[in-house]
């Protein structure tokens, strides 16, 4: 098995292949690269719990993470997808508990700085929220 | 196995043997001491033992003031650091921390076989062999504690021109100099700080802005004994702070140039500069470790671990020290641990011993059991005092747990993840920690049918959680399992 572990620069590449960043120049990204950690997860382990306070934004880039709510699973995500964003920007805890699988691996802006980044980075910001308008038609779209 | 032998190998050594587990030390070094035999360049830490607290010296609530001693389990062999210093300053220098590494290694009688360099590791049945300049060792189990010793540079075009923070010459040597110092975390303004009386002009250049731990209210950020050269630069002196990528660094006999292009948008900028210091960090010699499977994380290249600090990918690896950073727990409000320093990583080890003596020894380390009507004062008590909570924040918990006949057993010090993310009887696990705020608080974590909530406590101004306030709230938290 190989060093799984990246350079800033290769951060840098993987973040561009995102859709999240899609807008975003080269500089730009170097710049967030720098900003943001990167973290790996065991198997089965949580990243977000429900009902505890203090998470923060997480954003998929290898492996999957399972949504769990009351020990029941209601879906996956995976590669681009983020998570933990609904709970930092509403001072909330998590409703739902959110579980490593398949090597996950994770950028992650911790909870009290998402709001300067997304003000600094409104590219992200509306890419943020055509994807929670997605999430919210879904949801709509379900209850009728 | 352990390797190393600087403060987490020693300090994971002492607490191994004094559960009598058997084990041996390695050590590439003739001495102890670890990275404290070299660095910081400036000889002087940033991280205080305060000689007069207001807990006794000598005890273990004391600890919480001294953040470099290693910790025994006996009052004999505590608070050796404050011993050794002159009382010029409650930061001690690194000579004064060598030999307090030292003098607790003699004085407890840490055995560690120097001048042996760990050279590969290869799998042997369900254990391990490990390739040293002095022979094979087998071992069942693996420690690493090396610290982050290898200076690391990114991939820039020029790099080659520029010396590493760790050969960074004697200041007086850069007397009338343009410096540009590429980087702009701790070590970047240790060296600007420390080249403030020597440098004709200092540069400190690198993507991200520039953090302040007295902003973030954290450790997080350049600390505050290195501000100097930020106020420097806000008050238009000979220090210039850049937002900024570095795109290459050429040389020209003895003139370097340093091309950047500005994060804010504005465009290039070309340096002139007289020296050029890269103070990019440092990654842990990891050796052969990602042939055998361990994985890392980041730019710092720190193994992914469990939260008992084991490998997330090889079972039986893990690590002690510095690079238990690698075992990011629950990381709260953003705030992470303090692993990264003696005065946390110093109660990671002992964990760790406790744990590979349970796991790999059949040793079972003491839990004494609490009488009902004593828990209300224990908790309370150490959520206000122990040091383990104070120096982890939202990181490590005491947790007593309702084991059935056994009554409430004081399970000890335990990663709150562990806690929290764990199955097991009815319990409770409490801890300190802090917001962006900067308020400091109590925490308490009520495990009732292997469901955890969450009840945090208020702050108080003198941080004195024994009021009457505490004691009704954590009285009506801890009502479902009492």
């Amino acid at each position: 098995m190989c060093d799984m572990a990246t350079t800033r620069g290769e951060l840098g590449d993987k973040l561009s292949s995102l859709s999240l960043f899609a807008d975003l120049s080269a500089a730009e990204l170097e710049s967030i690269a720098h900003i943001v950690d990167e973290r790996r997860f065991g198997d089965g382990e949580r990243i977000l719990r429900q009902g505890l306070t203090g998470s923060g934004f997480y954003i998929i880039l290898e492996g999957e993470a399972i949504i769990r709510i009351d020990g029941k699973e209601y879906g996956k995500l995976g590669r681009g997808d983020f998570f933990g964003e609904i709970s930092v920007l509403l001072g909330d805890p998590p409703v739902a508990d959110i579980v490593a699988a398949q090597g996950l691996h994770c950028a992650i802006i911790p909870g009290p700085e998402l709001e300067p980044f997304m003000i600094g980075h409104p590219q992200v910001l509306f890419r943020m929220l055509k994807s929670e308008a997605r999430k919210l038609r879904m949801a709509t779209s379900w209850r009728t | 196995m352990v390797v190393g032998s600087g403060p987490g190998g020693l300090q994971l050594s002492y607490s191994l043997t004094h559960l009598g587990v058997p084990h041996a030390v390695i050590s590439a070094d003739p001495a102890p001491g670890g990275m404290f035999r070299r660095w910081p360049f400036f000889q002087r830490l940033l991280s205080w033992t305060k000689p007069f607290a207001p807990f006794e010296r000598g005890t273990r609530f004391y600890e919480r003031y001294d953040w470099n001693s290693l910790i025994p389990d006996d009052d004999q062999h505590r608070a050796i650091q404050p011993r050794l210093m002159d009382g010029t300053s409650y930061f001690p220098s690194r000579i004064e921390m060598e030999h307090n590494i030292a003098t607790f290694a003699r004085e407890t009688g840490i055995r560690v076989r120097y001048g042996c360099r760990w050279t590969g590791t290869s799998r042997d049945g369900e254990g391990f062999r490990l390739r040293t300049t002095a022979g094979d060792y087998r071992a069942r189990v693996v420690v690493f504690a090396f610290g982050l010793a290898e200076p690391w540079k990114p991939e820039i075009p020029g790099i080659e021109h520029v010396p590493h923070y760790a050969d960074t010459r004697a200041p007086e040597t850069y007397a009338g100099k343009r410096v540009f110092i590429i980087g702009k975390e701790v070590s970047a303004f240790e060296l600007a700080n420390g080249l403030l009386p020597w440098a004709r002009q200092i540069v400190l250049a690198s993507p991200r802005p520039t953090q302040l731990s007295v902003v973030t209210n954290s450790l997080v950020g350049v600390r505050a004994r290195y501000v100097q050269p930020y106020e420097d630069h806000i008050l238009g002196g000979g220090v210039v702070i850049m937002n900024a990528s570095i795109d290459e660094v050429s040389r020209s006999g003895n003139l370097f140039r340093v091309k950047t292009t500005r994060s804010d948008g504005g465009g290039s900028l070309m340096f002139e500069a007289d020296d050029v210091i890269a103070t990019t960090g440092f990654q842990p010699p990891l050796g052969d470790l990602p042939e055998l499977g361990v994985v890392s994380s980041g730019r710092e290249r720190i193994p992914s671990q469990t939260p008992l600090f084991e490998s997330i990918s090889v079972r039986h690896v893990y690590f002690a020290g510095t690079a238990t950073r690698g075992a990011a727990g629950l990381k709260k409000n953003g705030i992470p641990s303090s692993s990264g320093a003696v005065h946390g990583h110093r109660y990671n080890a002992r964990i760790l011993a406790r744990h590979i003596a349970r796991t790999y020894f059949g040793i079972d380390p003491a839990r004494p059991t609490l009488k009902r009507d004593d828990v209300l004062d224990y908790l309370l008590s150490e959520l206000s005092r122990a040091p383990e909570l104070w120096h982890q924040k939202s990181y490590l918990a005491r947790s007593l747990l309702m084991e059935g006949a056994r009554g409430i057993v004081d399970d000890g010090i335990v990663p709150l993840q562990l806690f929290v993310d764990g199955e097991g009887p009815d319990g409770v696990a409490v801890a300190v920690e802090a917001n962006p705020k900067a308020e400091i608080y109590p925490a308490v974590y009520v495990r009732k049918n292997n469901v955890v909530s969450e009840h945090l406590l208020p702050t108080n101004p003198l941080l004195d959680f024994e009021t009457a306030e505490h004691r009704a709230q954590l009285t009506a938290v801890l009502a479902p399992i009492l």
